[in-house]
């Protein structure tokens, strides 16, 4: 990236800040670039003389033991190898915490893909990261059964709690597939709901402190409402 | 009111480990006389029963799985758990609470389909139920219930569980198929169908996790018994997930043909603080919308086409009115955008035209002209795209602005005023920042 570009983004080429949380958080824009183009380097020439990226040499690419073990033990579930392409870039992920350049050409490596192609995959789906986010997931669902019981509210005051903690991921998700206990905020994976404003505070502390999210919300614990499910 | 299939006893403790779901008989007689079953009586049982798909298109199950073409070839079966329809929430409570079920279903649906690799495509986001499904598939590969040679039989079946990455494209079947290959989720031109030409070019079955878990329950009952529940054309229960403006939102096992007052009144107990129903999608949020004269509808299949909606995967969303239409018609326009994959034109400029107009009505900017325009935008984008992903925002938005036509104008008005004040207010207003900065 050119130094004017540098400039007009903020610091070191990465946008930072609110620019790392995802869809609409804060500010609620997404990064612009030169001219309006959300791509950096858009109007920078291709170098026409560097090649693109090949398959990492396993010879220099270091991958920890751990996790060609882990991307080694996806594939196999699969007759064509590639189909686990998924599956290793979330477990990098996990390792890495976003999708690092680095993350990527260790699955290249155990995967034998081009870096390309993973990164192509990666910026298709919205739970791989291909920006630097900070380690929680807070995922606020703010689809329309849940803003219709005040999900907006909600992820407002989430963000104002969090403020600009570079540990979080806070982002406003699509439908996470809880309407039933709306409004709803997906905590590292674990789904807790409906969870009140007041709910907040205590929500932000127990991540911070490491403990378990509002034990009491967890849609695991929750029980059928159908009254013909009788139990026995 | 039925008596609950899918649900029985799902609270019950333990249900999602083998030894529970043993000891309420499942894998027991059914699958034993599933798999000596030969394969063509099987699927003419499914088709039968009129177990139709419970995923959204509705199609029936056995007819479907009778378009795999014969031949040794590998063939395969995918369950499509990526119930990313918003306000769909049942295969999430299915799975966490009897993941086995659907298991001993896709034995059942793997062997109909003269499938021997099978796929659970889960969403990313369901990372708990997920665990709870790995579990249960390492508890059935230790009890040789999946594997090589199952109960004795020449039947045999890999079943793996793959996650996805948060994209509401993968429910999509042919883009689900791309995922599940490694690709980005793009859609898939059809013909082929996936039944000719699926996952790795080899024939595929792809199902709904609420379909494949009835396939026990088919079987243990016999069709003919299975397709007296419910009404012609949709038999059997349906689980239906209301969320929304509803004292009891959840996921209720109903009869189908049951009418849609019984359910939002009934079941979940009316609409909260008592106010009226302004909208309801009837099948998740890309079904076209119906009003308050249309509760008295039975909820099945065909009613509901007929009344220009769809049932979908069951997901009733219900809208009090109070609120503006104008608010959920953007969210909803907004959801689409963000989750058009961006391969045909239609669909990826058509969501963002929708939503940029929409913006423009809530500043005030917009005039009742824009409603027409919308709305052919809306004509434009429907059946012209490789999947439905834009149709599902064209013809929720297209009925909404068919049927609440005047209180979009009336919003615009009153927006249009709002903002002309505002603009007048500024101007009116002694201006301590110059508008035209330092010039002078």
């Amino acid at each position: 990236m050119s130094r004017e570009l540098e400039e007009e983004v903020g610091t070191a080429g990465l946008p930072t800040g609110d620019l790392t949380l995802g869809q609409h958080v804060g500010s609620g824009e997404v990064p612009r670039y030169r001219g309006g183009s959300r791509t950096p380097g858009w109007d920078d020439a291709v170098d026409l003389t560097k090649d693109p990226a090949t398959i990492p040499d396993p010879s220099t690419c270091h991958v920890p033991e751990d996790l060609r073990a882990e991307i080694e033990a996806h594939m196999a579930k699969y007759p064509d190898t590639r189909s686990a392409a998924i599956p290793a870039l979330m477990a990098a992920q996990k390792r890495h915490v976003w999708c690092t350049p680095e993350a990527i050409e260790q699955v290249a490596c155990v995967m034998r893909l081009t870096p390309g192609y993973l990164v192509a995959v990666a910026g298709f789906y919205d739970m791989l990261e291909t920006r630097p986010v900070g380690r929680h997931k807070v995922y606020v669902c703010t689809n329309i059964s849940c803003s219709l019981r005040g999900a907006d509210d909600l992820m407002d005051r989430v963000v104002e709690e969090i403020g600009d903690d570079p540990d979080f991921n806070v982002r406003s998700f699509e439908c996470l597939g809880a309407c039933d206990i709306a409004p709803m905020i997906s905590v590292d994976d674990v789904y807790v709901g409906p969870v009140a404003l007041e709910d907040v505070p205590t929500m932000v502390a127990q991540i911070r402190a490491g403990d378990e999210v509002l034990p009491e919300q967890q849609i695991i614990r929750r029980k059928s409402v159908d009254p013909n499910a009788v139990s026995t | 009111m039925s008596s609950a299939i899918l649900f029985k006893d799902i609270d019950q403790p333990g249900l999602n480990t083998l030894a529970v779901y043993r000891e309420r008989g499942g894998y027991g007689d059914v699958l034993r006389k599933g798999l000596s079953m030969p394969r063509e009586a099987l699927v003419t049982e499914l088709v039968n029963s009129g177990l139709r798909g419970r995923g959204g298109a509705g199609f029936s199950m056995g007819k479907k799985a009778s378009f795999m073409p014969k031949g040794t070839m590998d063939k395969y079966l995918v369950c499509n758990a990526d119930e990313s329809e918003p306000g769909t929430f049942k295969d999430r409570e299915l799975m966490t609470k009897s993941p086995h079920m659907l298991i001993e279903g896709m034995i059942l649906g793997a062997y109909a389909a003269g499938a021997t690799r099978a796929f659970i495509y889960i969403r990313g986001e369901y990372a708990q139920m997920a665990d709870i499904l790995d579990d249960a598939v390492a508890e059935a590969y230790d009890a040789g219930l999946l594997g090589n040679n199952i109960l004795g039989t020449d039947h045999s079946l890999e079943l793996a569980v793959h996650r996805g990455a948060g994209a509401y494209i993968c429910g999509e079947e042919t883009a689900l198929l791309d995922s599940l290959e490694g690709k980005r989720g793009n859609p898939r031109l059809k013909p082929p169908f996936p039944a000719n030409q699926g996952l790795y070019q080899g024939p595929t079955l792809i199902n709904n996790v609420e379909t494949l878990a009835t396939i026990p329950h088919v079987l243990g009952m016999g069709a003919d018994e299975y397709a007296k529940i419910g009404v012609e054309n949709s038999t059997g229960t349906k689980l239906i997930s209301v969320s929304g403006h509803v004292k009891r939102p959840g996921n209720y096992e109903i009869e189908l043909g049951m009418s849609a007052r019984d359910i939002i009144y009934g079941l979940c107990g009316g609409i909260e603080g008592d106010l009226e129903v302004k909208l309801w999608f009837p099948g998740g949020s890309s079904s076209p919308v119906l009003t308050k004269d249309d509760l008295d509808l039975a909820y099945d299949f065909d009613t509901l086409a007929k009344a220009g909606s769809m049932l979908g995967s069951g997901a009733i969303i219900v809208v009090d009115e109070e609120t503006s239409v104008v608010d959920v018609c953007l969210k909803l326009a907004k959801f689409y955008k963000h989750e058009s994959c961006g391969k045909c034109t239609p669909c990826r400029e058509g969501t963002q035209w929708t939503v940029k107009m929409l913006e423009r009505i809530k500043s005030g900017q917009a005039t009742p002209m824009d409603l027409d325009i919308m709305a052919s935008v809306q004509e434009q984008i429907t059946g012209h795209c490789l999947c439905v992903l834009g149709d599902a925002m064209a013809m929720p938005v297209g009925s909404m602005i068919a049927k609440f036509r005047p209180e979009f104008e009336a919003y615009i008005e009153e927006a249009r005023q709002r903002s002309d004040a505002e603009l007048i207010a500024s101007l009116d207003a002694p201006n301590e920042a110059p508008l035209v900065g330092s010039l002078v």
